[in-house]
C-alpha cells in the first residue's frame, strides 16, 4: 500500500463529483466539508491526502460513495446510515462502529475492534485485522451485518456475538505463516456464525461458549454472495477461496448466562 | 414439602372473616404465591416477597404482610440475610442477583446535613408570593460571555453559547430501558418529562417506535451494549449519553436475561427475540480517557454538534481525578451515580459493597473542577439515593447542577420497593414485561402520578429556597456554606467542605 501524496486529479469534478484535499484539515473542517458536498447533491466525495482524520463518515445518512486516499483515523463510518467508504489504503482502529448500514472497503489492513456493535451493513476488510474484531455484532430480521476480513483477526474475534456474519479467509501472508485467528474467538457469543477458513485449532474457540465444526456445502452456500461480493470487490479468485475448507463457529447457547445466576432470598 | 433450606421470609396472613373469595389477590400477584383451593392460600412452591401488590388490590383489607418472625436464632454478626444467601449459594452455586438499591445499613449522609435558614439577620422570602427561579440550563458554559447591541438595541450575546439542556426543575428521571422497565412505565415517565418540562432518559435499551414523540425529552444512551443505537435514535434525542457505570454495579455490565427479550424488546434493540442481551463490562472502543474522548467526538460529529453530550460513571474512590479526564475529553454534562444507586439487576456483592455514597462523590468532584478552573465546561447530574426535595437541594448545595430520579418515580408508580425486579414478575407491572401484568400499568396514570410528585418537591425546593433566603436556585449551587453537618468525621467533613453544627 503507498500513501504518497495526490497531486493530480483522480476524477473530474462536476455536480455529482468532487474532490476535498484533506491536507492540514482538521477533521472537523474536513467533515464539514464532506457534509456540505453531500447536501450539494455530489454522489462521489474523493478525499485525498488524509492522515489520520477521525470520524470520516461519521453518522452519514447519505446513498453517496466516499474514496479516500491516504490513511483515515480512527471510528471512520462509525453511526453510519447509508454510504460507502472505500479506503485504498490502511485504516486504523474502531472503522463501522456501530455501522447502520451500507459498505466499508478497505484496500490494506485495518485495526482493532472494527465492526463493533454493527448492526448491519458490511465492511470488507482486503488484508488484517487486530483484536476484538466485530464484537457484539447483532442482526433483526430485517438487518444482518457482515463482515468479512481477507487475511487474519487477533484474540476475542466475535466476542459476545450477537447476530450477522463474520468471515475470516487467510489469504494474506501472515495466514500463510500461523493461525487465521487468535484466541477466545468467540467469547460470550450468543448469537450469528463465524466462518474461519484455513488452520485454526480448537484451542482458538472458547469452547464454553462456542461449537466449531467443518462447513458443509449448505453452510457456505449461505455465505456465497457475500464471498462473491468480496472477491470482485478485491480481484480475488472466488474458486481459490472456496477451494480451502471452512469452518463455522456457531453458539452453543443463546443465553449462555442464564444457570449463572440466582435470586438473593 | 419445600425443597430447600432457605426459610420463607415472609408470611401471608388472610382474614378469612374478610376474605370475599374474589381471587383478585390470587390473579394480581405476579409470583405466583398465593393459590385458591376452595380458599385463598399461600402457595406450596411460590414466595410472598413482600410487594404488597395483593394487599392493595383487596376489596375487603383482608390480607396482612408479615416478616417471618423467627428466621433464625438471634445474631448480631450472622444475620438472617446472611445465613440465607450462603445457604441459596450452597444449594444453587449461584451468582446472587439483586433488584433496585443497596438495602445494607450503610447509614446515609443526607441524614447527617441540615440546611440552613435565615433568622433576623437576613430576611426569608416567601416563595408563594414572590418569583423563586428554578430553571436549570445542563451543557457546557462559556468561560466569559460577551455582549452585543442587536439591530433593535436589544442586547444579546455575542458568545456562542454550546448546547444546553433547560430544565424547568433540577430533575430528571435516570436512565432506565425498556427491558429493564415495561414500555408502560418508560411512557408514564417520558409524559411526565414532558409535561414537566424536564427530562427521561432511554437507558441502554434503545427509543421504541412508539416513544419518538418524546424524544425531544429524552436523553439517549450509548452504553457498551450498543442497543438500539443508530443514527436516527442519536439525532432524535435532546442528548446523548454515554454510559460508562452505574452506582449499583460499578465496573461491570449488564444481562437483559433472553426470556425478558420480548419482541417489542428485540426490535428496540436490534437483536434477535430470546437472546440474553449483553451489556459487556467495558466500552470496547474506550480503554482510557483518551478513547472517551474519541466516542464523545464520535458523537458529537454524528449528531453534527446539536446536543450536549453526558457522560455516566458510577461513584468510585478516584471521582474527581476521572470526573476531571471526562470534563477534559469534552463531555458537557457529567452524571455521577452513587453506590445506593437503583439497578433492575445486580449481583448482590457488587450492588452492595462496590462505589462511594454520591455525597461525598458530587462534592469531591464539585471541589476538583472548581480548583482545576473548568467547573463551567460542564454540568453535574447527582444521582444514587435522591429519596425527596431535601436530598435534592443538599446534592445542589453540594455542587449539583440537578439530580436524577428513579425509585423515587418509581414508588409513584406503585414500586413497593420489593427488590425483585431482576425476576421480572412485578405485579405492579412496572419491571417486567409479562403482558398481563405491564397492562396493569396505565401510563397516564403513572405520567400525573410522577409529575405530581415532582411538582410537590418542586414547591418544597422553593420553601427550602426561600428559608435560605435567596431567590434563584443558582444561589444555593455549591454553596457549602448553607449546609451543616451532625454525626459526621471530621475527615468526611473536610471531603464534603462542610462545617460541624455549631461552627
Amino acid at each position: 500500500m503507498t500513501s504518497k501524496e495526490h497531486t493530480t486529479q483522480l476524477v473530474a469534478e462536476d455536480s455529482e463529483r468532487v474532490r476535498i484535499d484533506a491536507k492540514g484539515l482538521h477533521y472537523r473542517l474536513l467533515n464539514e466539508r464532506i457534509r456540505e458536498a453531500i447536501g450539494d447533491g455530489r454522489k462521489y466525495i474523493e478525499v485525498v491526502n488524509v492522515c489520520g482524520q477521525r470520524y470520516i463518515g461519521d453518522g452519514i445518512q447519505a446513498q453517496v460513495r466516499i474514496d479516500i486516499y491516504g490513511i483515515p483515523g480512527n471510528d471512520l463510518a462509525a453511526f453510519m446510515d447509508g454510504a460507502e467508504v472505500v479506503v485504498h489504503n490502511n485504516a486504523q482502529d474502531a472503522v463501522g462502529n456501530t455501522l447502520n448500514s451500507g459498505r466499508v472497503i478497505v484496500h490494506g489492513d485495518a485495526g482493532d475492534v472494527i465492526g463493533y456493535g454493527m448492526r448491519g451493513g458490511k465492511v470488507f476488510i482486503r488484508g488484517d485485522v487486530g483484536y476484538r474484531v466485530g464484537i457484539h455484532m447483532k442482526e433483526e430480521p430485517r438487518r444482518k451485518p457482515v463482515l468479512v476480513v481477507g487475511g487474519t483477526a487477533a484474540d476475542f474475534l466475535g466476542e459476545y456475538l450477537a447476530g450477522g456474519v463474520l468471515i475470516v479467509l487467510g489469504l494474506t501472508d501472515t495466514a500463510r505463516r500461523g493461525t487465521v485467528v487468535g484466541d477466545y474467538c468467540g467469547t460470550g457469543m450468543h448469537g450469528g456464525l463465524i466462518y474461519l477458513r484455513g488452520a485454526v485449532e480448537d484451542a482458538h474457540i472458547a469452547d464454553r461458549f462456542a461449537e466449531k465444526r467443518e462447513a458443509t456445502q449448505e453452510d457456505l452456500q449461505a455465505i456465497l454472495p457475500d464471498l462473491t461480493e468480496f472477491c470482485e470487490v478485491f480481484g480475488y479468485d472466488l474458486d481459490e477461496v472456496l477451494a480451502q475448507p471452512f469452518w463455522v463457529v456457531r453458539p452453543s447457547s443463546r443465553n449462555p448466562y442464564g444457570g449463572s445466576y440466582v435470586p438473593n432470598p | 414439602m419445600r425443597n430447600t433450606l432457605v426459610p420463607r421470609r415472609f408470611k401471608q396472613v388472610i382474614d378469612y372473616e374478610k376474605c370475599q373469595r374474589c381471587k383478585r389477590c390470587v390473579m394480581g400477584c405476579g409470583f405466583g404465591a398465593l393459590e385458591f383451593q376452595g380458599r385463598v392460600v399461600p402457595s406450596e412452591k411460590n414466595e410472598c416477597v413482600a410487594c404488597h401488590y395483593c394487599v392493595n388490590v383487596c376489596p375487603e383489607e383482608a390480607i396482612t404482610i408479615v416478616e417471618n418472625p423467627l428466621k433464625f436464632r438471634p445474631h448480631d454478626v450472622w444475620q438472617p440475610d446472611i445465613i440465607m444467601q450462603a445457604t441459596r449459594q450452597a444449594e444453587t452455586g449461584g451468582v446472587l442477583l439483586s433488584g433496585m438499591g443497596n438495602d445494607r445499613p450503610w447509614g446515609v449522609i443526607w441524614d447527617h446535613l441540615c440546611l440552613d435558614a435565615c433568622q433576623v439577620t437576613n430576611p426569608s422570602i416567601d416563595p408563594l408570593r414572590e418569583p423563586m427561579e428554578l430553571r436549570t440550563f445542563l451543557g457546557r458554559k462559556p468561560d466569559a460571555v460577551e455582549v452585543e447591541r442587536g439591530p433593535n438595541g436589544e442586547l444579546r450575546a455575542k458568545t456562542s453559547i454550546p448546547p444546553q439542556l433547560v430544565l424547568e426543575t433540577p430533575v430528571i428521571f435516570a436512565p432506565m430501558s425498556f427491558g429493564s422497565i415495561s414500555l408502560n412505565a418508560q411512557k408514564a415517565l417520558a409524559m411526565a418529562a414532558k409535561e414537566l418540562g424536564i427530562y427521561w432518559s432511554t437507558g441502554e435499551g434503545g427509543l421504541h417506535r412508539d416513544l419518538y414523540p418524546y424524544a425531544d425529552r429524552a436523553i439517549v444512551q450509548c452504553a457498551s451494549g450498543r442497543f438500539g443505537v443508530h443514527e436516527e435514535y442519536l439525532k432524535a434525542g435532546a442528548a446523548v449519553e454515554i454510559k460508562i457505570g452505574q452506582g449499583a454495579k460499578p465496573g461491570i455490565g449488564g444481562h437483559l436475561p433472553g426470556r425478558k427479550v420480548t419482541t417489542a424488546i428485540a426490535e428496540t434493540r436490534g437483536i434477535p427475540e430470546g437472546t440474553d442481551a449483553l451489556s459487556p463490562a467495558p466500552h470496547h472502543d474506550i480503554y482510557s480517557i483518551e478513547d472517551l474522548r474519541q466516542l464523545i467526538w464520535a458523537i458529537k460529529e454524528a449528531t453534527e454538534f446539536r446536543v450536549p453530550v453526558s457522560v455516566k460513571i458510577a461513584a468510585v474512590h478516584n471521582v474527581a481525578a476521572i470526573a476531571s479526564g471526562i470534563v477534559r475529553a469534552g463531555a458537557d454534562i457529567i452524571y455521577i451515580d452513587g453506590f445506593r444507586g437503583g439497578t433492575g439487576a445486580a449481583p448482590t456483592m457488587i450492588r452492595n459493597h462496590l462505589g462511594i455514597p454520591i455525597e461525598v462523590a458530587v462534592a469531591a468532584v464539585d471541589s476538583r473542577l472548581r480548583k482545576q478552573g473548568i467547573r463551567n465546561q460542564c454540568s453535574i447530574i447527582a444521582a444514587g439515593s435522591i429519596r425527596n426535595s431535601a436530598d435534592l437541594a443538599k446534592a445542589i448545595a453540594l455542587g449539583a447542577d440537578a439530580c436524577a430520579i428513579a425509585t423515587a418515580a418509581l414508588v409513584a408508580l406503585g414500586c413497593h420497593l420489593c427488590q425483585q425486579c431482576h425476576t421480572g414478575n412485578c405485579s405492579w407491572g412496572i419491571t417486567t414485561q409479562r403482558p398481563e401484568l405491564t397492562r396493569r400499568l396505565d401510563p397516564a396514570w403513572g405520567a400525573e402520578r410522577v409529575a405530581n410528585l415532582v411538582r410537590a418537591w418542586t414547591e418544597e425546593l422553593k420553601e427550602i429556597l426561600g428559608a435560605l433566603g435567596v431567590n434563584a436556585l443558582e444561589s444555593l449551587r455549591g454553596s457549602r456554606d448553607r449546609l451543616r453537618a451532625v454525626f459526621l468525621d471530621e475527615k468526611t467533613r473536610e471531603v464534603l467542605d462542610v462545617k460541624a453544627a455549631g461552627e
